[in-house]
């Protein structure tokens, strides 16, 4: 679960980020968090990875209190939580295989847990056939169902997907959002980050909408307001 | 970290090395140049503190035997002057020995032409382990009884000692210099390599890799390449110092430069260079990494 409870985040230099975010997103949920550049999204993300702390408020995930977590905690809560990129973010020295076979080496899989879970994994995205190739040998909707391969390895309970279509064709970026939708079928919470109106409102979900720093709409009528 | 990813760790490591081929060259590449410009000068010193002390060691100490003493008991007084401490060789002169090497020595002015033996005295021609000991040492000499007379050059001991305490503290002071300044220029070849792979850090970093799992190949890799380096440097060194001491050998103005052989030298050599190699490569590395790990 993630919650968030008056959260404000100010940087150094003076800005608001977040200005009082209040919401929550329940274990299994699909929701979509929307809004223009600069209203906040980015830094409600790096809230839930642990890459930032609150400047006040209250951050929870998966039973992770953000405000108070440990450094050597963090890789803990990560593990909980996979993250999509728009760029990918793959490792284009590793095949398609080690790209996925590395994140549960990190958290200390055993070689034949690895060689059980990772074809299943790729066959999952349907990348089963390019276990061999690298990063770079794919095309865009290839490489983005692998960044997805890899975050969902470890089994997270969330995945955030930040802006996962956005260097994709109209095409494959529905056929990435349905495979997010046939994960979080699975059980798997999902909160993906996007300015795509259009997706949006085919997958009709809930949609929080954020401005300023503020959330300015949260509703499951699927609609994109802001 | 769990046991059973060690091995692949270590593996990670290694093939890092051929991943990214051209860092790693860079990296062997300057640690060997700084390991052979440190090498080099050491030894440089080294020899030269050696050549010092061997001339320094040509002072010698005249001791003067108590004209009164037969010839055998004169004699006798060498294994006294032996067991003394410091003194290195204690060579004994008769005094017609004396008078031979005055008279050649002064054979054109013909000074000692005609003068009797008898009006010299036995003496010892003594060489000390160190001179800076000299006053103490002859002080121990004097106190032994048929010694009538010492003649010895305090001042050009004093000037030797000096020369060698300057020369001694002028090598440490380079030597360091030279290390750390090749520290951080290794250090920064480390980090441009690490920068090279910020992005395959922050992966790791995101899907929830601890910082020891990220670290370690990392830490293999500057381990491997520092001794790498280290190995190739001293194999340099080694060449380097023999081909130019046996060119300085073979020239005859120059044989005053007696150099001490590689050999001798092979182990202080080697643990110097492997210490300085995996130094460089685990601390470059590690202290490298931090930066980036802050994500």
């Amino acid at each position: 679960m993630i919650e968030f409870t008056n959260v404000v985040k100010s940087y150094s230099v003076g800005t608001h980020a977040l200005r009082g975010v209040s919401m929550q997103i329940e274990d299994g949920e699909f929701a979509f968090l929307v809004g223009p550049s600069g209203s906040g999204k980015s830094t409600i993300i790096k809230l839930i990875t642990g890459e930032l702390k609150p400047t006040s408020g209250m951050v929870h995930v998966n039973g992770y209190s953000l405000e108070r977590i440990r450094k050597r905690e963090i890789p803990y809560l990560r593990r909980t939580v996979g993250v999509v990129f728009q760029d990918f973010r793959l490792i284009e020295s590793k095949t398609v295989y080690e790209n996925v076979a590395f994140v549960m080496r990190a958290i200390g899989a055993g070689t034949k847990e690895i060689r059980d879970r990772v074809p299943y994994i790729l066959e999952l995205v349907g990348l089963e056939t390019k276990s061999r190739r690298h990063p770079t040998e794919l095309s865009g909707g290839e490489q983005q169902r692998l960044a997805i391969a890899r975050a969902l390895v470890n089994n997270p309970s969330t995945i955030i997907a930040d802006e996962p279509t956005g260097n994709l064709d109209p095409d494959r970026s529905l056929e990435i959002m349905s495979l997010l939708q046939e994960i979080n079928n699975l059980g798997t919470t999902m909160l993906v980050v996007t300015h795509e109106k259009d997706l949006v409102e085919r997958f009709s979900k809930r949609v929080i909408a954020i401005n300023e720093g503020l959330v300015v709409h949260d509703g499951m009528d699927g609609y994109y307001r802001i | 970290m769990k046991i059973n990813n060690l091995g692949y760790l270590m593996k990670e490591g290694i093939r890092g090395i051929f991943l990214h081929g051209f860092m790693s060259f860079a990296a062997v590449c300057v640690t060997v140049a700084c390991l052979l410009i440190v090498g080099t000068f050491s030894s440089l010193m080294y020899n030269l503190n050696i050549i010092v002390e061997d001339l320094n060691k040509t002072n010698e100490i005249v001791v003067y035997v108590d004209e009164t003493l037969s010839d055998a008991e004169a004699r006798s007084i060498g294994t006294q002057l032996n067991r003394i401490e410091n003194v290195h060789n204690c060579v004994f002169v008769s005094r017609e020995e004396a008078l031979e090497n005055f008279v050649a020595d002064y054979a054109e002015r013909g000074t000692f032409n005609g003068v009797d033996a008898s009006y010299l005295r036995h003496r010892f021609v003594v060489t000390l382990e160190d001179n800076h000991l000299m006053e103490d040492t002859t002080a121990a000499i004097r106190s032994v009884s048929g010694v009538a007379d010492i003649s010895a050059a305090y001042e050009l001991a004093e000037g030797f000692s000096a020369l060698q305490d300057i020369l001694r503290l002028a090598s440490i002071v380079i030597i360091v210099v030279l290390l750390v300044v090749s520290l951080l220029i290794i250090s920064n070849t480390v980090k441009l390599a690490m920068y090279d792979r910020r992005d395959e850090i922050a992966v790791m970093k995101m899907v929830g890799a601890t910082n020891s799992f990220i670290r370690l190949p990392f830490v293999v890799e500057g381990f491997v390449l520092g001794m790498l380096g280290a190995g190739l440097a001293f194999l340099l060194e080694w060449l380097m110092y023999d081909a130019l001491s046996s060119r300085i050998a073979a020239i005859d103005t120059l044989k005053l430069f007696n150099f001490v052989p590689f050999r001798e030298m092979v182990w202080p050599m080697v643990a110097t260079f492997a210490a300085a190699g995996i130094f460089v490569g685990i601390v470059g590395s590690w202290t490298s990494i931090r930066k980036f790990m802050d994500v």
